[in-house]
């Protein structure tokens, strides 16, 4: 074992980390907020608004993310003249781009789904009393629904947020410099492929846990009324006369 | 639950072959297959190229029985290595990092490595690294991962923006569709691979020949495990031959109207 | 030139799957078992495989495990050759990433099944071994099945990963394809129609898979 190689890739694997963590996090919020409207899109009974939505889905989380991200990168080469007519050759052109847009479409394809289960699991009795209330529409959603539906879709969604950080990896492939990508250069010009692509590894080990950590932190301080609660007799008396 | 057993047995079997390492086996030869015109597979899926006749006909003088393994270029030391094949001949230059890890035998070509850009960015680039590193600035160049023209451009162009492709046509392709500015690579196989196909037009070389021992070695040599010195040996006297009898020269003139051995 | 990628594809995936199947097994019990070892072993084994990216695996397996035979074999006195070309190296690789996959789907089914099963097992006699092949074993795969279902899907799509290490399947044969033809775009979206095809095709199979396997079994 090669601890020096180690020590020396160090910062230029974290510089890769680095642009993993950018893209992660750039295209988890973007993927976070387009799902939202997304996912109530799909639960519409107005088929219009259902079935784009159903084959977006459908087609993101169908295909491998490979497929995705070769069909933007070497894809959008194949329609340069009209990209450039349109003025968004400029954005095609970079990898880092293409990648990014990819990584969202997929992202939100599976954030969707998984609010589509949340606002699904919402307890009917809650949105039956709502609706007593006189709330409809746009205020049921924001006050009732939504807050709940999230709250329900937190475990699976940490997943995909592990499954998103863990993709990233494949922007290596489109020539970007992420943490798979440094790896693989300093691999191809050392050839320590253990030592370096065990580091690399490990560290993508250290941050997946961190991000199941974190999830699992919110979850427990978000569900403190789910759970017992040790009671002295006098409160256990007021809740239960 | 049988046929599914044994069809699992029978792939595992074909998968993983265990031979015994005796001296009258036949020898494997890595290379890469796509790197035209030195070695790339055809549309019937057959290799071809110089280093592929040249292989062949240094096994021929050389006595031994040869079939060839392709493998991609990022792992084909690594292969080497691990015992997939005996011998690298994808014209992999011969420098001091790479000998560290492996033998090499003597050079069986050198062409000088150059820079190809579009008609339209065509510009002066004088020969000194310095001053080149200045007038390119800015500029995005594409190269093939793990060789020498990433290690070349790395050390001594710190100003380009440098990107990675797994194989040299990704590069290309990139530079044809405007995603690089230039690209670097063996003058050769830029000219036949590229600029003198359909997607070359509008391409040409610019700047000098760079052709520096510290990054671009002594030539394309045949990379060969550490401690196999009777191959080392074989395909040196080998290579001496062919140079020797006119084989060399007649596939020399086969696809290069120069001489690509270059200056002894 | 598709179709040959496509038949490859669906071989590895399958044999990818039967592999991953039989190490989530070996996993669920090591996980399950009361045996420190082989509890630890496999709690690692999970813990690892799902905090690294498939690529990185794929890559580590592929450039790094014959090395890593042989140079042990060498210290051992043998000197072998092992050739570990890109359809088995893939196989192996998907079968083991996604065995840790399915020692969780296997885990959570065998926990699932009603301790009144195992309990009457034990009060009849039977030793641990009769009970896990003629109780438990098959009770179980009826929980199992949403679960496998999923990991055969996260893997059908995964093997377009292993055309990084040269695997003649569909995404290669697409991107290779590219190289002559030059119409990526055209070409990718053949591939990615073909995939879905596949998922489409998976997610029949599973409704009535997982329709026989509940046969008699009343529902909520």
């Amino acid at each position: 074992m090669d601890w020096q190689i180690i020590v020396d890739s160090i910062p230029a694997l974290l510089e890769g980390m680095g642009l993993t963590v950018q893209l992660t996090l750039i295209s988890l919020v973007a993927g976070f907020f387009l799902a939202i409207p997304l996912g109530v899109m799909r639960l519409s009974s107005n088929v219009l608004l259902s079935s784009p939505v159903l084959g977006y889905v459908f087609f993101f989380r169908g295909t491998p993310l490979l497929v995705q991200i070769f069909l933007i990168y070497y894809g959008s080469g194949q329609f340069r003249p009209v990209l450039q007519e349109w003025g968004l050759w400029e954005f095609f052109r970079e990898a880092y781009f293409c990648a990014l847009l990819t990584l969202i479409l997929n992202t939100a394809a599976y954030t969707t789904e998984i609010f589509r289960g949340g606002i699904q699991a919402v307890p009917h009795g809650e949105v039956e009393a709502a609706r007593a209330c006189g709330m409809s529409g746009f205020t049921l959603y924001r006050r009732i629904i939504l807050p709940k539906a999230l709250r329900l879709a937190l475990p699976a969604y940490s997943n995909e947020v592990v499954f998103l950080f863990q993709s990233t990896s494949l922007v290596s492939i489109i020539t970007l410099m992420d943490l798979t990508g440094v790896a693989r250069v300093i691999v191809a010009r050392t050839f320590d492929v253990y030592e370096i692509y065990i580091t690399a590894g490990l560290m993508y080990l250290v941050v997946t846990y961190g991000i199941l950590w974190v999830f699992r932190t919110v979850e427990f301080r978000l569900s403190g009324h789910l759970r017992d609660r040790a009671l002295d007799p006098v409160e256990a008396l007021k809740l239960h006369p | 639950m049988k046929k599914i057993l044994s069809a699992v047995a029978a792939v595992a079997a074909i998968g993983l072959s265990t031979q015994a390492f005796a001296d009258d086996h036949a020898v494997l030869i890595g290379t890469e297959g796509a790197y035209p015109p030195f070695n790339s597979i055809d549309a019937d899926g057959n290799l071809v190229g110089f280093d592929i006749d040249i292989a062949n006909a240094l096994c021929d003088a050389a006595g031994y029985e040869c079939e060839f393994v392709v493998q991609d270029w990022d792992g084909i030391i690594p292969g080497l290595l691990a015992k997939k094949y005996d011998a690298i001949i994808a014209s992999m230059s011969i420098t001091a990092e790479r000998a560290e890890i492996v033998d090499f035998t003597g050079k069986y070509y050198s062409t000088p490595a150059k820079f190809i850009t579009s008609n339209d960015m065509m510009m002066d680039i004088p020969g000194d690294y310095a001053g080149a590193n200045e007038v390119l600035a800015g500029k995005k160049v594409g190269v093939q991962r793990a060789t020498i023209h990433e290690n070349f451009i790395r050390d001594n162009f710190p100003d380009l923006e440098i990107v990675v492709y797994a194989t040299q046509d990704e590069a290309n392709l990139d530079l044809a569709n405007g995603r690089v500015d230039l690209v670097m690579a063996d003058s050769v196989a830029l000219d036949e691979g590229f600029l003198q196909t359909a997607d070359g037009e509008g391409f040409g070389f610019v700047g000098p020949d760079y052709d520096d021992p510290q990054w671009h070695g002594d030539g394309a040599g045949i990379a060969i495990r550490k401690g196999e010195e009777d191959l080392v040996a074989g395909f040196n006297a080998a290579i001496a031959q062919i140079l020797a009898d006119g084989t060399y020269q007649a596939i020399n003139d086969k696809y290069f109207d120069f001489n690509v051995y270059g200056s002894e | 030139m598709l179709w040959e990628g496509l038949s490859i594809t669906i071989m590895v995936g399958f044999l990818s799957l039967l592999l991953a199947m039989a190490m989530g097994l070996i996993g669920a019990w090591g996980k399950l078992s009361r045996n420190k070892a082989a509890n630890l072993t496999a709690t690692t084994y999970t813990t690892v495989i799902r905090g690294i990216p498939e690529l990185l695996l794929l890559l580590i397996i592929f450039y790094g495990t014959p090395t890593l035979i042989q140079n042990t074999a060498e210290r051992m006195g043998f000197d072998i050759r092992l050739d570990f070309n890109p359809f088995i190296a893939g196989i192996l690789t998907l079968g083991f990433i996604y065995g840790a996959f399915a020692t969780e789907v296997f885990r959570g089914a065998f926990l699932a099944i009603p301790k009144g099963q195992g309990e009457a097992a034990y009060a009849m006699g039977m030793s641990r071994m009769l009970a896990f092949r003629r109780i438990l074993l098959p009770q179980m795969w009826r929980f199992a099945l949403p679960g496998l279902g999923n990991v055969w899907m996260v893997l059908i799509k995964a093997t377009a990963l292993v055309s990084v290490i040269g695997l003649e399947e569909l995404m290669r044969k697409s991107y290779i394809a590219m190289g002559a033809i030059k119409l990526p775009f055209t070409l990718f979206f053949a591939a990615a129609m073909m995939y879905l095809a596949i998922t489409a095709v998976s997610m029949l199979g599973q409704r009535y898979i997982e329709r026989w396997a509940n046969r008699g079994i009343r529902r909520a």
